[in-house]
């Protein structure tokens, strides 16, 4: 068992970025995943590697562009309006098949929003959130130790698939330290044949480009994407089951409210009444599969959200509303309490009212 | 005997551009310049938003599309993955480096990022059929100045090298013009100067090259060429805006 350092979510990402062969990162400030920045710039000169403090986030995430048509690993960070600033360059790395990691340290929307924690990007990241037809890799760590290895695997998954991934957390799991450990099995990094590193006059020039002005072309260039993406969701989904296995409530949530869920579930078997959690660690691609198993035995399904209700059309998708799906919420920085989840529990258990 | 061949650097895919565009005149230049300096295995162009998107297709080395004014940041990106092995330019057009891309233009320059920027200021958005560009000239009529550009309702022309001129980060900035086989000439030795900066780990380089767009502009190519001289290099005079190195050796 490898030594465990106690340590910020926000600084195990970036240290796990690091581990996962990372060496450029590129940011624009904003709270609440500043930590990662500043851990990048104090690390990145040590090693070689490229800490730049970009113009904008729209700058950064095309410095990741650029960083990925050249090859290698890279990353930005940033919270909820950054993101959506970066919306644009997104769509363009999921356009041109380019990998890159991008964290959103969710805080509450819209517009300037807060600075407290959130997920209510869950339908930007999962649906992609810029414009066409296209899905990143969605990851939702729920603890300190979930953001170094989701970051490990989101580098991994990257690459594999030439998809950008995103690690959806939030300013709580981002800010609060926990013990995590380092010893991690990092993979040998693919060969990237279609990078735009020099041709060394080897070889045709490569060419990195979104652009189909042929509508037929570009169809079939949507379509294949849409293939790779069925292999995704085949072989990634992540969830965890959490005394789902007899439940006759079911909790759905992910990221800091699982955490919170997941002591309701505690709070509720105790008191006698059989409660249980899916936790979604990919959420796109969503899991479907242990909600179809779900409905065969429980009595409700209770969607967990610090949104007002975004994953709960992905629950009621998979769930095919054979029982009733209910939210319980808390929003604009809130978070729910055991308590207000052990009621609805109690209410759902008692039939509804 | 001298043969006059096509560059090396260049496909052999023809150029999608207009009769009287200035665009392939360029397109040569750099080609030419890549040749010359032989760095076509290790050079990396980053095609904008606008008329020359598809450059990616005319010039043999490796080639990134960029989003519409994010080249320099997509330049940032690629230099800085390896700046020992990565020769970078952009390519980009006036509407791309000078209004949506301003922000990405300057920091660039500011950070004196080595790069080097082929900017085509044509006075107007060519793609997209003839609108009001942050270079068109005051009084220039277009799509979207159907009376004429007026500075009181939609300001003035940005002139860039002479903006960028202020800053300390930089390293070269030249405006030239391909109007003329001496213009031709000179803009050739200002390219391959811009592409040597980097070789020689100088920084920033930015030619600006006053261009022609007969089609929108609504003239003849030889008009056009003409009104380069008549109209844009009064508004914008040919010269260097900042040359660092040589600044520091009069010093």
């Amino acid at each position: 068992m490898a030594d465990k350092v106690l340590m910020k979510g926000n600084e195990a990402i970036a240290e796990a970025a690091i581990i996962a062969g990372c060496r450029h990162y590129f940011g624009y400030p904003i709270t609440p995943q500043t930590e990662i920045a500043a851990y990048m710039a104090k690390q990145m000169p040590k090693i070689g590697g490229t800490f730049l403090q970009a113009e904008s986030e729209i700058a950064a995430i095309n410095m990741v562009y650029g960083v990925s048509s050249a090859g290698k690993r890279v990353m930005t960070s940033s919270s909820s309006p950054g993101i959506s600033l970066k919306g644009e360059g997104i769509s363009y790395l999921a356009g041109a098949d380019l990998p890159a990691l991008i964290v959103n340290a969710q805080r509450g929307g819209p517009g300037l929003g807060g600075i407290q924690p959130s997920q209510s990007d869950y339908f930007q990241a999962t649906r992609g959130g810029g414009h066409g037809d296209y899905h990143l890799i969605v990851l939702t760590p729920a603890s300190v130790q979930e953001m170094a290895e989701l970051t490990i695997k989101g580098f991994e998954l990257a690459d594999k698939y030439r998809m950008p991934a995103m690690i959806l957390a939030d300013g709580t799991i981002g800010q609060m330290m926990e013990p995590v450990s380092f010893d991690f099995e990092v993979a040998p990094q693919i060969e990237k044949p279609w990078a735009t590193t020099g041709t060394k006059m080897e070889r045709k020039h490569n060419i990195v480009n979104s652009l189909y002005l042929d509508p037929a072309t570009l169809e079939v260039k949507n379509i294949e994407r849409y293939e790779r993406y069925k292999i995704v969701e085949e072989n990634e989904t992540m969830y965890e089951e959490y005394m789902a296995d007899d439940a006759d409530i079911v909790l759905a949530a992910f990221g800091i409210a699982a955490r919170v869920a997941k002591s309701a579930v505690n709070e509720a078997r105790k008191q006698g009444i059989k409660a249980g959690l899916i936790r979604p660690i990919t959420v796109w691609p969503f899991p479907k599969a242990p909600f179809k198993k779900a409905v065969e035995h429980c009595k409700a399904i209770i969607s967990v959200e610090l949104s007002m209700g975004q994953m709960i059309e992905d629950v009621k998708l998979a769930s095919e509303m054979k029982v009733p799906v209910t939210l319980t919420s808390r929003v604009g920085g809130m978070i729910p309490t055991p308590n207000q989840i052990l009621e609805d529990i109690k209410k759902a258990a008692e039939g509804g009212r | 005997m001298v043969v006059f061949e096509k560059p090396k650097a260049l496909t052999d895919v023809p150029f999608h551009y207009c009769p009287g565009c200035t665009h392939g005149i360029v397109h040569r230049l750099v080609a030419e310049v890549i040749d010359e300096l032989g760095i076509e295995g290790k050079t990396i162009g980053i095609a904008p938003v606008g008329c020359s998107v598809m450059a990616y297709d005319y010039f043999t080395c490796d080639m990134i599309e960029a989003a519409h004014g994010r080249a320099p940041a997509v330049a940032t990106g690629v230099k800085r993955a390896d700046p020992e092995n990565h020769i970078v330019f952009t390519y980009q057009g006036d509407g791309d480096l000078a209004s949506i891309g301003m922000a990405e233009t300057v920091h660039a320059a500011a950070r004196n990022e080595n790069i080097t920027i082929i900017f085509i200021n044509n006075a107007i958005y060519g793609m997209t059929g003839g609108q009001m560009a942050p270079t068109s000239l005051p009084g220039q009529v277009t799509q979207t100045s159907p009376y004429g550009r007026n500075t009181d309702l939609c300001g003035w022309p940005i002139k860039v090298c002479e903006l960028l001129s202020e800053l300390d980060g930089p390293e070269y900035l030249e405006r030239v013009t391909v109007n003329s086989v001496a213009h031709v000439r000179q803009a050739k030795r200002a390219i391959k100067k811009a592409f040597q900066n980097q070789i020689d780990n100088k920084g920033f380089s930015l030619i600006e090259v006053l261009s022609s767009c007969p089609t929108n502009w609504g003239m003849t190519p030889e008009k056009a060429l003409k009104w380069i001289d008549d109209a844009m290099i009064p508004y914008y005079p040919l010269g260097v805006y900042k040359d660092r190195s040589a600044q520091k050796k009069e010093a």
